[in-house]
């Protein structure tokens, strides 16, 4: 009935939901959350092909996915606190100093 | 047939509130949306049948990761919308609807492969949490520890990038205290 | 021993170049001179013993000094062959060249850049040895080339003389007439690049043995392809007509120059060229380049005495003579008789380079000089130099006894066997004319009124060392004759022999009295016009100067201006038109266009660096979504 076909089209569309607000957002922490969005789309399609082709694998991937992202919001809120202190702000088109 | 059900309803729920993640102009609106779309696929996991996954899902990215989220949104008036300068709406939507559109076209064509051989095969009969570990601390033993240590990295490292100046106030208007300060001297 | 002999022989004008080339910065040095002249007697000796060696023996020396070229079947060494021919030039360049290397060192002493002179003159020698001796086509070519290179420098010595008008100097100027003789002789050196190609290609070899070995083999049409693209190279050296402009205009260079290159041994390169190939030019099915060869030759002759007969300026009507020499030795080569040419070289070398050396000294009496319409009665003073061109111009003329006599009487002597009589008569009448101008040269310069004492000359004769340095060149001007049977004998060893047949030879004495009467008449006619003094002495005729015969005769039948007008001046509108709107518009456009291109483009690429995350997303993602779409568009194809 559901084939592997399905869950893949719906990461697929989860996946482009969270580009299009990684490239509309202008907040730094707001850009944060459609990352996580994009990341929870891959580990969706991992976890349907592991269940579909019954191999491990795919859930083992999706494991390590969750541990990496886990540490990159630590890591990256950090810097954004830094960030904060240093700048007074979280717009984007303010943290830009280069002249182009 | 259940199964149908609960993907239908579980996609459409989840790609409704992260839209309202991706789109809205409020900060809380948007954490809690986050929040609530990854309860749900943690709920797609446990239909897939990866089990102790769905149980990591739920713990690591609802439990700690919105938490640490939440603290971040202490930056943030909550009541008041985020103003943000126009993007370029045209050519934000144009890519993200022809990935969605090339991506989906990719995918719902038939994948045909009788030479794919399961690498770490799921066996019948034992658990998932079971099966799971078994492969974790056999054949993925070298990368868990590296993971682990990442992760305490990460912590000692946003301990000391957030650590510095700790006791002053971010959002609090010290001039205030200056003042009384000075007034105390002066008397 | 007969090795080192040949090192000796080539190399020694060599060291003499470098050496003077050390010093060619410097100011004059009277040792470079000496040290030049010293080593340029080497080589004379050596190339001396080498021919005594091949007279007595017989054998010819061959010497491989290293291999060169070696690339599949082109073979070509350095290899260097020392039999009869070459050795008579070797002995002939060596001779005529340690006289005039003396002879610098008085001439050249007030020079400033006497250093440099002795380098070049060397380098010349050096050069001019290695066409002669060796034994294949590319070594003669680099010697070719050498001789032309050598032969701007000198020409073009005082290149800092400014250009002038075609009235005032007919050769505009040294560094001018350095330039046409150069490009005159590209011009034909590209003929002899296609003769040897031709040869090389047929005959799979450069080495003079084996293509003569292959010769008899060809097609008669690449025989005769080849013999005509050698003798034009051999035109271009030697002045052939229509490539001669360039002869006279040569005398801008100083007189030992003149002397060396332009009588005794660089114009003759062409008519060694033919002696050397006589296996190639003596073919049957060549007999209609060589006739050919033969009739320009004897036009070339009279041409040249036709433009001497009313010449002004001394060392032109010299220069016009040795093109009329050049012309009878081609006459003769061209008729087959190749070992007359080559002792008609040998004999008009000496008498030839006399007579140039003794136009020098006059030249430096009368302080550069060279009209002579403005001497006259030099005799007295220059008592010596009067005794040595009158030797010269006797050999010239042809009278017996002397050098020319012999030589240029077999020559004409051939003309009449071969039964082309009417070769055979425009050289007797060319020997005619030959005779009165170089005669009228003599009397007007140190004969009669002695008119430049009305001008302010104070000329004084050239120094002792120098005389005594030209002796040798007078005494093998008178002597050089006698030797002609032993020379015959000695040549017999290589060359086909030519002898005269017997109808020719009963009536022998009556051509050559023929001759030596039209020769005798056409001095008495000078004498009468120009020796005599008093009431009967020589006045400029303005009047005939205007008639239309000598005006075409002054100006070189107006091929010189022919020339410019139909050949340089299109030729220069052309370049110039290929520059402004071909190269600068078209090649350099087209450079600077991709310069530029890559400029702007450099430029707008640099907006994408703004410094924005927000941006940079945006790349990101145009770049993947690129991809994808790439993929599988791939995928959907394949």
């Amino acid at each position: 009935m559901i084939g592997l076909s399905h869950y893949l089209i719906v990461s697929a569309i989860i996946f482009s939901i969270g580009l299009v607000g990684v490239l509309r957002r202008r907040n730094l922490l707001m850009l944060f959350f459609a990352t996580e969005v994009m990341l929870n789309a891959v580990n969706i399609a991992f976890a349907a092909i592991s269940h579909y082709y019954n191999d491990l694998t795919g859930q083992m991937f999706a494991f390590f996915i969750v541990a990496i992202a886990a540490s990159e919001v630590a890591v990256g809120l950090g810097l954004l606190i830094v960030l904060y202190k240093k700048y007074g702000s979280l717009d984007l088109d303010d943290l830009a100093s280069m002249k182009g | 047939m259940y199964e149908a059900i609960a993907f239908y309803l579980f996609s459409v729920l989840t790609i409704g509130l992260f839209l309202v993640t991706v789109m809205s102009k409020n900060v809380l609106y948007a954490m809690t949306s986050l929040a609530s779309g990854m309860v749900l696929i943690s709920g797609f996991f446990f239909i897939l049948g990866a089990d102790f996954l769905g149980v990591v899902q739920l713990i690591v990215y609802v439990g700690a990761v919105m938490a640490l989220y939440s603290f971040a949104m202490m930056f943030f008036d909550a009541t008041r919308d985020i103003k943000e300068k126009n993007t370029n709406t045209a050519l934000v939507f144009l890519l993200g609807g022809l990935s969605a559109l090339v991506l989906v076209l990719m995918f719902a064509a038939p994948i045909h492969s009788e030479a794919i051989q399961a690498l770490y095969p799921m066996h019948e009969g034992v658990g998932n949490a079971q099966d799971v570990g078994i492969v974790l601390f056999t054949k993925y033993l070298v990368p868990f520890e590296v993971a682990a240590v990442m992760l305490l990295v990460a912590m000692i490292a946003g301990i000391i990038l957030a650590g510095k100046k700790m006791d002053d106030s971010l959002t609090e208007d010290l001039s205030a205290d200056d003042e009384i300060m000075t007034q105390k001297d002066e008397k | 021993m007969m090795e080192n002999l040949v090192y000796i022989a080539l190399f020694a004008p060599f060291v003499s170049s470098m050496f003077a080339a050390l010093f060619g910065m410097s100011p004059r040095q009277t040792f470079v001179g000496v040290v030049a002249s010293l080593l340029l007697f080497t080589s004379f000796l050596a190339s001396a013993t080498l021919a005594y060696h091949i007279m007595t023996t017989g054998e010819t020396i061959h010497v491989t000094m290293m291999e060169w070229i070696s690339a599949g079947d082109l073979f070509i060494p350095f290899g260097f062959i020392v039999d009869q021919i070459s050795v008579t030039m070797m002995v002939v360049v060596t001779l005529v060249s340690t006289v005039v290397h003396i002879y610098s060192n008085g001439y050249m002493d007030h020079d400033k850049s006497f250093n440099r002179f002795f380098s070049y003159l060397s380098a010349f020698v050096f050069s001019m040895m290695i066409l002669v001796m060796s034994d294949n086509f590319a070594g003669l070519f680099i010697g070719w080339e050498g001789v032309g290179v050598c032969s701007w420098l000198l020409i073009g010595f005082w290149y800092h003389k400014p250009d002038q008008s075609r009235e005032d100097n007919p050769s505009i100027s040294p560094s001018w007439a350095a330039n046409e003789a150069f490009i005159v002789n590209r011009i034909a050196d590209l003929g002899m690049l296609v003769g040897i190609f031709i040869l090389y290609w047929n005959t799979g070899s450069l080495q003079y043995e084996e293509v003569f070995k292959a010769l008899p083999g060809l097609d008669s049409t690449i025989l005769v392809g080849a013999a005509i693209f050698l003798f034009i190279g051999a035109m271009g050296k030697s002045a052939q007509f229509p490539l001669h402009t360039w002869l006279t205009d040569a005398m801008e260079g100083p007189t030992p120059v003149s002397a060396l290159i332009h009588a005794a041994t660089m114009v003759t390169a062409g008519v060694f060229l033919v002696i050397r190939v006589n296996p190639l030019f003596g073919m049957d099915e060549v007999a209609g380049v060589s006739m050919f060869i033969a009739s320009l030759g004897t036009f070339v002759a009279f041409y040249a005495a036709s433009m001497a007969l009313v010449e002004r300026d001394l060392k032109r009507i010299i220069a016009y003579s040795t093109l009329s020499q050049l012309g009878y030795m081609f006459a003769a080569a061209g008729l087959g008789a190749y070992w007359i040419a080559l002792f008609h070289l040998a004999a008009h070398a000496f008498f030839k380079a006399l007579l140039f050396l003794g136009g020098g000294n006059v030249m430096h009496a009368m302080h550069d000089e060279l009209d002579i319409f403005k001497m006259g009665g030099l005799k007295k003073v220059m008592r010596g130099t009067w005794i040595y061109m009158g030797i010269a111009s006797v050999a010239l003329a042809g009278l017996p006894v002397f050098a020319g006599f012999y030589s240029k009487d077999a020559i004409i002597e051939t003309a009449f066997n071969e039964g082309t009589y009417i070769i055979w008569f425009m050289l007797v009448l060319t020997a005619g004319m030959t005779a009165f101008y170089s005669f009228r040269q003599v009397f007007l310069s140190f004969h009669g009124e002695e008119r430049y004492k009305a001008l302010g000359f104070h000329p004084h004769e050239m120094y002792k060392y120098v005389l005594v340095a030209m002796s040798p060149l007078a005494i093998l001007a008178i002597s050089a004759g006698w030797y002609m049977e032993e020379y015959k004998e000695f040549i017999y060893g290589l060359i086909p022999a030519y002898e005269m047949s017997h109808h020719t030879h009963h009536i022998a004495w009556l051509l050559g009295t023929l001759v030596v009467i039209v020769a005798l008449s056409g001095i008495a006619l000078a004498y009468f016009k120009y020796a005599r003094k008093g009431a009967n002495a020589f006045k400029q005729d303005k009047e005939k100067e205007k008639s239309f015969v000598y005006k075409l005769l002054k100006n070189q039948y107006y091929v010189p201006i022919a020339y410019e007008m139909f050949i340089t001046k299109p030729y220069a509108m052309i370049s110039e038109h290929l520059w402004k709107d071909i190269d600068m518009k078209i090649v350099d456009a087209s450079v600077d266009g991709i310069a530029n291109f890559l400029y702007r483009s450099g430029d707008s690429a640099r907006k994408m660096q703004t410094g924005n995350l927000s941006n940079y997303l945006n790349w990101m993602a145009i770049g993947s979504v690129l991809l994808l779409v790439i993929a599988a568009i791939s995928a959907m194809l394949g």
